[in-house]
């Protein structure tokens, strides 16, 4: 008795842990970035298709790349970031769209089509966009802010967080002595290094999402974000301001596409769709806060988020920002050292 | 015969689960980016002596500061009624029941400058009595005295260790609570027969024979602390790298290196066998404590 019932746990446990298992059954398999959706929205999709959707989440695009690229899952759509498409696309591991089946792909914000990382614009269809910027406690910062000299300045020693992800970090510092975000110039990446090694002990911690906890509870006084992710933290402590640095920063796009050998492409590509319509783009947006690529979309929303330049910067700041493009090989491995440096140095 | 059935599906879960995993970490960090047999992995490794030498240290730490609470602990748990005890376990194991990133991320909140601690050293005018007593002294030495607001706790190596001892600390309890608690009685009262006080029957005693114990526990306790990857990046503020963050990134940083991953671990797993082959070499009951 108590065999079968192992047996039987052991089954089911296994039968979880495989998702989109399900063969010939009307499925789309999603993963998409943790908390970066409206969950009812997929109800909605459920009950207008009567398509099921298994939907997964991931906490950065390097382990949803990493998953891929062992090749031990089966998604139908993914909604990596730019420079994380780009790479794919390089490395064939991407399936390219059928934008007949995407008529909605028309309502897309023509600045964000052909961008960058996908020029011909074959493999994704943009799902939220935003900026980096820098978030800072009014109560405590009495100085102006409009560069991210104030993540360097040793007044707010103790006070000051940074990103814990080389990427983003490395790229404020490069961004802050004038350099392209990505540079491939190796004296550059080293001379950035030096700058956080330098900024090292002003930093109270590096950080990712413990950043909401620290800049709302006062903990910190300043720290480099993500803009969508200032507009939920402002609700919860007003005293925070949000600053696009002068010396330019970083605009990501996170799109949605379907990797190679997808199980139920239709399906994904009809499920692309659905998240392109205005109604659910609405929800979508409205729920994370994050800046939205469709143009129904943003005239829809109210006038105080479609106003508001924290969430669309004008054009002019826009020229200003650097999407993050796939590095060469050798120059992450640069950063992956350079980065130990930085956290090895006492 | 019947017994050596029972004994397959555990053959079976430990050759998926645990040999071949270890295998393919051994394939994997002696294979090249591009397949391919290739030392390159390990010849690069010198890069972070830094980052072996600073888990190690913290793992030992954290492991003797296990030992120094958990024994007393389990040692005077092992006399009391059986009623206490049973209480005493359940106190021990709850916070387990837990999920262990939740109970980390709390003691972020409790360490913070403007945390609860803090807060509650302020209350209870704790911070200003050690302001008191501080500006008297330096006045009396004639040094400048700043008042200070805070302990500050959060974002230390201390942060990181006390995260790893609270984590970690029922695994020491428990195996020398339970080795303690099994001790033959007719033994301690044979010895006390003899004329021996308490001190030579703790000495002579209960502390030889519970060897075992402590071995599993230290085993139990500096692996996980050695490989831990939450804890310094919560408590230490990511200002330090130890191991586990670092074989992290080799999976889900900028490259994705698996290869260097698996170097890392290996030499990792080697250096830890090696470790607690020298301790039980040294302990007389070695051979029960728990390798791996």
């Amino acid at each position: 008795m108590k065999r079968t019932l192992a047996v039987f746990l052991t089954a089911a446990l296994l039968a979880a842990a495989l998702p989109g298992c399900g063969g010939s059954k009307n499925v789309v398999n999603v993963y998409n970035w943790g908390e970066y959706i409206d969950m009812s929205v997929l109800e909605d999709f459920e009950a207008q298709t009567g398509i099921q959707v298994n939907y997964q989440t991931f906490d950065n695009n390097e382990s949803m790349y990493s998953l891929l690229s062992s090749g031990g899952s089966s998604y139908d759509v993914i909604i990596p970031s730019d420079y994380m498409i780009s790479r794919m696309i390089e490395e064939d591991m991407l399936e390219p769209l059928d934008f007949d089946q995407i008529p909605n792909f028309e309502d897309i914000d023509p600045a964000l089509k052909n961008p960058e990382y996908d020029p011909t614009n074959a493999y994704s269809v943009p799902y939220m966009w935003g900026t980096v910027g820098i978030i800072y406690n009014t109560e405590k910062v009495s100085s102006p802010v409009d560069s991210w000299d104030i993540l360097f300045d040793p007044d707010y020693a103790g006070q000051i967080l940074m990103f814990d992800n080389s990427r983003d970090a490395i790229g404020i510092a490069l961004k802050s002595l004038g350099y392209s975000y990505n540079t491939t110039d190796e004296t550059q990446i080293t001379q950035a290094v030096d700058l956080l090694v330098e900024e090292k002990p002003l930093v109270q911690s590096y950080v990712m999402d413990q950043i909401f906890d620290k800049l709302e509870g006062g903990e910190a006084a300043v720290g480099p974000y993500y803009a969508g992710d200032y507009i939920t933290m402002v609700e919860n402590n007003p005293a925070l301001a949000f600053c696009l640095p002068k010396e330019g920063s970083n605009l990501f796009v996170d799109a949605m596409c379907i990797p190679k050998g997808a199980q139920n492409k239709g399906n994904a590509e009809t499920f692309i769709n659905f998240m392109c319509s205005t109604e659910v783009g609405i929800k979508n947006c409205t729920e994370i806060g994050y800046s939205t690529p469709l143009l129904s979309v943003k005239e829809a929303l109210p006038d105080e988020i479609k106003n508001n330049p924290v969430a669309y910067p004008s054009a002019e700041v826009l020229a200003g920002c650097e999407t993050f493009t796939n590095l060469p090989e050798n120059i992450l491995m640069l950063y992956d050292s350079e980065w130990t440096r930085l956290k090895t140095t006492k | 015969m019947k017994n050596k059935l029972l004994g397959i599906p555990y053959i079976i879960w430990m050759a998926i689960f645990v040999v071949a995993p270890l295998i393919l970490v051994v394939i994997f960090a002696f294979t090249g980016r591009n397949g391919g047999f290739t030392l390159e992995n390990f010849s690069t490794m010198n890069q972070y002596v830094g980052v072996f030498g600073d888990s190690f240290l913290l793992a030992l730490v954290a492991t003797m500061a296990c030992i120094f609470i958990g024994y007393p602990l389990a040692y005077f748990l092992s006399r009391e009624n059986a009623a206490l005890k049973g209480m005493a376990m359940m106190l021990i194991m709850l916070p387990m029941w837990m999920n262990f990133l939740l109970r980390t991320y709390s003691w972020m909140s409790l360490l913070e400058d403007t945390g609860l601690l803090n807060r509650l050293f302020q209350a209870i005018h704790l911070i200003d009595l050690v302001n008191v007593i501080g500006s008297s002294m330096a006045g009396l030495l004639n040094q400048p005295y700043e008042p200070i607001e805070f302990f500050h706790m959060i974002n230390t190596p201390g942060a990181v260790i006390l995260g790893m001892v609270y984590n970690f600390l029922p695994f020491m309890v428990l195996p020398i609570f339970s080795v303690i608690d099994k001790i033959d009685h007719r033994v301690i009262e044979a010895a006390q027969d003899l004329g021996a006080d308490s001190t030579v029957v703790f000495r002579r005693i209960i502390f030889p024979l519970s060897l075992p114990g402590v071995l599993s526990g230290v085993t139990m306790v500096f692996i996980p602390s050695v490989s831990t990857f939450v804890i310094s990046g919560l408590l230490g503020g990511g200002k330090t790298m130890l191991l586990g963050d670092l074989i992290q990134m080799q999976f889900s940083g900028n490259t994705y290196n698996p290869n260097l991953g698996s170097a890392i671990s290996l030499v990792m797993m080697v250096i830890v066998l090696v470790c607690i082959s020298i301790m039980n070499r040294f302990g007389s009951g070695g051979e029960e404590a728990v390798v791996l």
